[in-house]
């Protein structure tokens, strides 16, 4: 019938929309950036020390240094955390815990970042400030926030990772005389690895990516950090900062510092389609 | 070198002590960020609050402009961003099998899913704000948001669509009815509880968004009048008068409200999603 192919290829097009989305983001921000990264040399702006933009100086190294700090401390705090949340999740939990647990991960998700970050500056940061010394505003105080923050990525997908661990390998591991624990270790966790990595990598998306909750407890400071107590500055949190104001080259270099962003972001997304996709062909989890 | 070998009980119960620790620390940490937030604010919450414009720089006064731009925000963003986001599920599930072209359409919605907001926010002001000229204002943070959310929206529509048996399907199609039919009267309503929690998954989103929203609605005090008008958002509010030391009180309150809009969001999506698993575990 007629109408229905005409229905097919509106819905066609319609399909088309997130690519074509994506087409036109990749576009506008390379446009908007790349000719900064050109002028000033790629090397020079990744590495480089200085980030003075009212001097013409576009280094954002620090901020990369920043970024990677703080995303590998959100990383030590919420994989252990989260990991064990949804073994817990799967293999220990009660029923009526299992009822609770679901709608809390999801509400851990739902809250707007804005109030990670001011929680973080009012609790997290004067207690730093006081027990371990430095100015408080730090690296820790980002890495616990954000820690806290990649929570809900990592449980809910290695949560289903470990749910698709099929039931007989576990019953092998328990019909050898295997505790509980040696079958979750031995057995589980290896056959749901490439899952459980995709949900690191994906937090780690979610981490390098945040920005509100970052500028509020970092301390936005932009020399090289030498300790985890140390302020600091993230690609996030300077573009974050310096948009409101920012003009001509200035924000060029903030389009930049996207630029980067956008790819490293993508890198971390090929990484985890690849490591999905490796899942849903077999490997050692079928 | 001799290892020191831990009976294998030893560790059962010590790995287990240790993830029923690390849940309650998760759980605990949760119920104090929304406690403390609701202890903090709701002491100011009150009728005034709700109605009333702000004064001073949003020092004294109420929060009413940011709680219409947040609901204009999110309602324009999910209007947007729904009739693609189903559209592109229905495509997907409906019109092709797996094949380089599900791939690519599949690709964009991953890519778009792990985008930063703040790249969004780079990118909603150098093309609706400046290219297109829209300007800060409601028409650009609303369709910066809905691209950002369309990801959330074709995953969830995908999935429950997925989920409706086709022997439904076969039905409806064996009745003489053509295929948009049986879509239309058949799987689209089956999936529907599952569409609209990933339609309430994107209001969610869009509520708590800052970066994406501060680059392209601006951040007006105003109430917003028009599609073309900038507008603040509770949780650009909440931010601005948290980082400037504006005011904490007037943060926190905005931030308790906030935190209960969320939670009632959160309801009705369990809601929903109980209301899907009863009527599946009835078939």
């Amino acid at each position: 019938m007629r109408s229905d192919r005409v229905i097919r290829f509106v819905l066609f097009l319609v399909a088309l929309s997130a690519i074509a989305a994506l087409t036109l983001i990749t576009l506008f921000i390379f446009r908007a950036g790349l000719p900064l990264i050109i002028e000033v040399g790629p090397a020079k702006f990744l590495f480089g020390r200085t980030w003075s933009p009212t001097q013409g100086q576009f280094g954002i190294w620090p901020m990369v240094v920043g970024s990677v700090w703080v995303t590998l401390g959100a990383l030590l705090i919420g994989v252990p955390l989260g990991l064990a949340v949804a073994i817990f999740a799967t293999e220990f939990a009660p029923p009526f815990a299992a009822t609770i647990l679901r709608p809390a991960v999801q509400l851990l998700a739902g809250i707007p970042s804005v109030i990670y970050g001011f929680i973080g500056l009012v609790i997290l940061v004067p207690l730093i400030r006081e027990s371990l010394g430095g100015p408080g505003l730090s690296i820790l105080a980002g890495s616990v926030i954000l820690g806290i923050m990649i929570l809900p990525n990592v449980i809910s997908i290695s949560e289903d990772a470990i749910r698709a661990v099929p039931r007989s390998y576990r019953d092998g591991a328990l019909a050898l005389g295997a505790t509980q624990w040696q079958t979750i270790w031995g057995v589980v966790l290896p056959a749901a690895r490439s899952g459980i990595i995709a949900s690191i990598v994906l937090g780690m998306g979610r981490a390098v990516g945040e920005t509100m909750a970052v500028i509020m407890v970092v301390g936005n400071a932009l020399a090289l950090p030498m300790s985890v107590l140390d302020s600091a500055t993230t690609l996030t949190s300077n573009i974050g900062l310096e948009m409101g104001y920012a003009t001509g080259k200035h924000r060029e270099a903030l389009f930049a510092t996207g630029v980067v962003l956008f790819l490293l972001i993508m890198v971390l997304n090929a990484a985890t389609s690849f490591l999905v996709r490796r899942r849903s062909q077999g490997g050692i989890g079928r | 070198m001799t290892r020191v070998r831990v009976s294998p009980k030893v560790t059962q119960s010590m790995a287990k002590g240790l993830i029923w620790a690390a849940t309650i620390v998760t759980v605990g940490v949760l119920l104090f960020i929304v406690i403390y937030t609701l202890a903090r604010g709701m002491s100011h919450v009150n009728w005034t609050l709700l109605t009333a414009e702000p004064a001073d720089m949003g020092r004294s006064g109420g929060i009413l402009p940011t709680i219409v731009g947040t609901v204009v925000l999110a309602m324009f963003g999910v209007v947007i961003a729904a009739p693609f986001g189903v559209g592109t599920a229905v495509y997907l599930v409906e019109y092709t099998r797996e094949g380089w072209l599900t791939r690519v359409i599949r690709f964009g919605v991953d890519a778009l899913a792990g985008i930063p907001s703040i790249v969004y926010g780079l990118f909603g002001f150098v093309f609706f704000v400046l290219t297109l000229g829209l300007g800060w204002s409601v028409a650009s943070g609303a369709l910066t948001l809905a691209i950002m959310i369309l990801p959330t929206i074709v995953r969830t529509a995908e999935e429950a669509l997925r989920a409706v048996p086709d022997s439904y399907r076969e039905v409806s199609l064996s009745l003489g009815a053509h295929k948009w039919e049986m879509i239309a009267t058949v799987a689209l309503p089956a999936a529907l509880p599952g569409i609209v929690t990933g339609i309430i998954l994107g209001i969610g989103r869009c509520v708590g968004e800052t970066a994406a929203v501060i680059l392209t609605a601006g951040s007006s005090l105003r109430m917003p009048t028009s599609l073309f008008s900038p507008a603040r958002t509770m949780s650009v509010h909440f931010f601005i008068l948290a980082r400037e030391g504006i005011s904490d009180e007037m943060a926190w309150a905005t931030g308790a409200v906030l935190v209960v809009s969320i939670l009632l969001v959160n309801v009705v999506i369990n809601w929903l999603v109980a209301r899907l698993i009863r009527r599946r575990v009835a078939r």
